[in-house]
């Protein structure tokens, strides 16, 4: 089964973390890519600008409304995703957990719609 | 104004042309406003030292790019940073050689700034401070003292839009015909959001210098989309106010609402422009919302030829007006050309649609007119109670001073 | 750039919506995506009542945050800029519904890709 794991934190402590290569990663997380990577359990992933960057659009009676910020002011922000493929979901909890953002934030695990979109 | 004092602000406006126009031309490529304004920051603050007293250099672009350069090559050398600014400065070095050798001048990307700067993903209020600051050079402290905003804060919201700008791919474009006017229209919003906050009723609360700043962007604007009949509409606005700054307050300095000033203290030659202008933008298609506003102000400055003011006339434009808008300060304000024409009663009617308001509440204008047409109707107590909370809302000593004087006139009648 | 549209819905408004006229809205704004961009880009997810939440240790019942709209899935567009992002957003049918979130991606060279 296809799982989308959310990395839910705050965005300032992500953006300030340390990083190691030109990727922009911190280590943390290129160890766990790599371990990803490894299980061959990686399907995809992105890490996201922060909300500041964001924009957000909603159409009502025709009418385009584009307005500058995320779709909601939360605590913490969405940062990131991974796409892995696995049994079932307690395989899926335990990557979750081995993610550095279930740390200090929150990571979503929510299963992908099984017949595609 | 002095030969010297013209000259510096002839030096200024040369300065400030060739300043918005190179950041303009840097960050449409690069999409780094912030890095573009950097390169040229200490070269742009040189010229506003240097040309007023030396005089405008004969290639102005030039003259600030080999500044900048050298000011660059220092800060290298004390520090091995800035290669971003560098970057930027040999982009436009070579575009500047290669239009020199070919005659012309590096083309002018500012609308497509202007733009970027009013986009819709750009928090409103941020738009008009940010035209200002990348095209004409103004300084976040500058910006703050006309927006009310402390200037820290003021220059905080301004690094933020400008990494916006860079990091949501905000494009320098010129919008598509069909995204055109509704895109348009924010600039021109921004444009005169910034004018606004150069002409509050009365001085007291305005910064003349803003309103200066947003003319001379409103002319260019007209000079850069010469066929775009609302832009011509907008700056008519301006030039209709404008024309009237000094008849605003008497010789002892008490307000003058519009229907009492002295016509004869209204600027003939900016009311000149801004009639040629207005007759241009009306030609052909649909008046917008610039245009009707303007041609309310045309049909006050008729006063001072026919010494009457053509209510019926305002009133007519403001049905237009408000058939595009909505706006409740537009039925508040088509209630008082009303009670022009058809008697106190009949605006105090007009202005009940809007009384459940909440903005209404705590909106000045609003309690200053229904005070007047309360007094008008012989309502005293309730007029009384009106002009009470108008005078709470002003934040301007002189309309306090005058409304407190209508206060004084309704008590003793 | 590369941009995440994430779609929120309101999955009741999504309900009441005329459901023959929406889905082939839907396949006809999946066509033109994948034509435009080559090949399908994005995933809808299972509704939040399905998500679980992973904090530390605990383990909870989903989802993240409880809001009228909820994310329900996502796509991915390379545009020259914001503003033919801002395009997609507005023909993909779940503007109508709930708003469409863009988020720029981070360009990074990942190993799996």
């Amino acid at each position: 089964m296809q799982y989308m794991l959310l990395i839910q934190g705050d965005e300032t402590k992500m953006n300030a973390a340390t990083v190691v290569d030109d990727t922009g990663m911190s280590a943390e997380y290129a160890a766990y890519n790599a371990a990803l990577m490894k299980a061959g359990v990686i399907r995809g992933g992105e890490r996201l600008k922060p909300t500041s960057a964001t924009t957000s659009v909603r159409v009502r009676d025709k009418k385009a409304i584009v307005l500058s910020g995320p779709y909601a002011e939360t605590q913490e922000q969405l940062g990131g995703f991974y796409i892995i493929d696995v049994p079932d979901l307690d395989e899926a909890i335990e990557w979750a957990k081995k993610c550095p953002a279930a740390q200090s934030g929150t990571v979503e695990v929510r299963p992908i719609w099984p017949t595609g979109r | 104004m002095s030969d010297t004092d013209e000259a510096a602000r002839i030096a200024e406006r040369v300065a400030r042309d060739s300043y918005g126009r190179l950041v303009a031309f840097l960050a449409a490529r690069t999409r780094d406003v912030a890095g573009a304004e950097d390169a040229l920051s200490e070269a742009f603050a040189a010229a506003l030292r240097m040309w007023p007293a030396d005089g405008v250099p004969d290639n102005p672009d030039a003259w600030l790019l080999t500044v900048a350069r050298r000011r660059q090559t220092d800060s290298i050398r004390r520090r091995q940073t800035r290669r971003a600014g560098e970057e930027h400065l040999m982009l436009i070095a070579d575009e500047l050689e290669a239009a020199a050798s070919e005659g012309r001048e590096i083309p002018d990307r500012r609308l497509a700034l202007m733009f970027a700067c009013a986009h819709p993903a750009i928090e409103r209020g941020m738009r008009a401070p940010l035209i200002l600051q990348t095209i004409l050079g103004m300084t976040a402290e500058d910006i703050s003292a006309a927006f009310l905003i402390p200037p820290a804060t003021m220059g905080q919201r301004l690094v933020r839009a400008k990494a916006r700008i860079q990091d949501a791919g905000i494009p320098f474009a010129v919008p598509e015909n069909e995204d055109l006017p509704e895109r348009l229209e924010a600039v021109l919003d921004a444009i005169y959001a910034a004018y606004t906050k150069g002409w509050s009723e009365v001085g007291d609360a305005g910064v003349p210098e803003m309103a200066g700043e947003a003319i001379w962007l409103g002319r260019l604007l007209v000079g850069l989309l010469p066929h775009e009949p609302e832009v011509k509409g907008m700056l008519a606005l301006m030039l209709y106010a404008e024309a009237r700054r000094n008849a605003r307050r008497d010789s002892t300095g008490a307000y003058v609402p519009l229907e009492q000033q002295d016509t004869s203290l209204w600027d003939d030659s900016q009311i000149g422009i801004a009639e040629t202008l207005l007759r241009e933008a009306n030609k052909g298609g649909p008046s917008g919302r610039y245009q009707l506003e303007a041609a309310i102000q045309s049909a006050h400055s008729a006063r001072r030829l026919a010494g009457v003011d053509n209510w019926a006339a305002i009133v007519a434009l403001y049905d237009h007006l408000l058939a595009r808008t909505h706006s409740p300060v537009v039925v508040l304000n088509r209630a008082v050309a009303l009670a022009e024409v058809e008697g106190a009663q009949a605006g105090l009617d007009a202005i009940d649609s809007i009384a459940a308001d909440k903005r209404m509440q705590t909106y000045q204008p609003y309690w200053a007119a229904r005070g007047h047409l309360l007094a008008r109707a012989g309502c005293k107590s309730e007029a009384r109670e009106a002009l009470t909370l108008a005078i709470g809302l002003s934040s301007d000593e002189a309309v306090r001073a005058y409304l407190r004087g209508k206060l004084a006139e309704l008590l003793d009648a | 750039m590369r941009y995440m549209m994430l779609i929120h819905h309101d999955e009741a408004a999504l309900a009441a919506a005329p459901q023959k006229d929406l889905w082939a809205d839907y396949a006809a704004f999946n066509e033109a995506l994948s034509k435009a961009i080559g090949g399908s880009s994005g995933e809808r997810l299972e509704p939040g009542k399905n998500a679980t939440i992973v904090r530390s240790n605990d383990v909870l019942d989903g989802p993240y945050a409880d809001t009228k709209e909820q994310f329900a899935g996502y796509f991915f567009v390379e545009a020259a800029d914001l503003d033919e992002a801002v395009a997609w957003a507005k023909r993909c049918p779940s503007s109508r519904y709930g708003a469409i979130e863009i988020r720029p991606v981070v360009a990074q060279q990942a190993s799996w890709k």
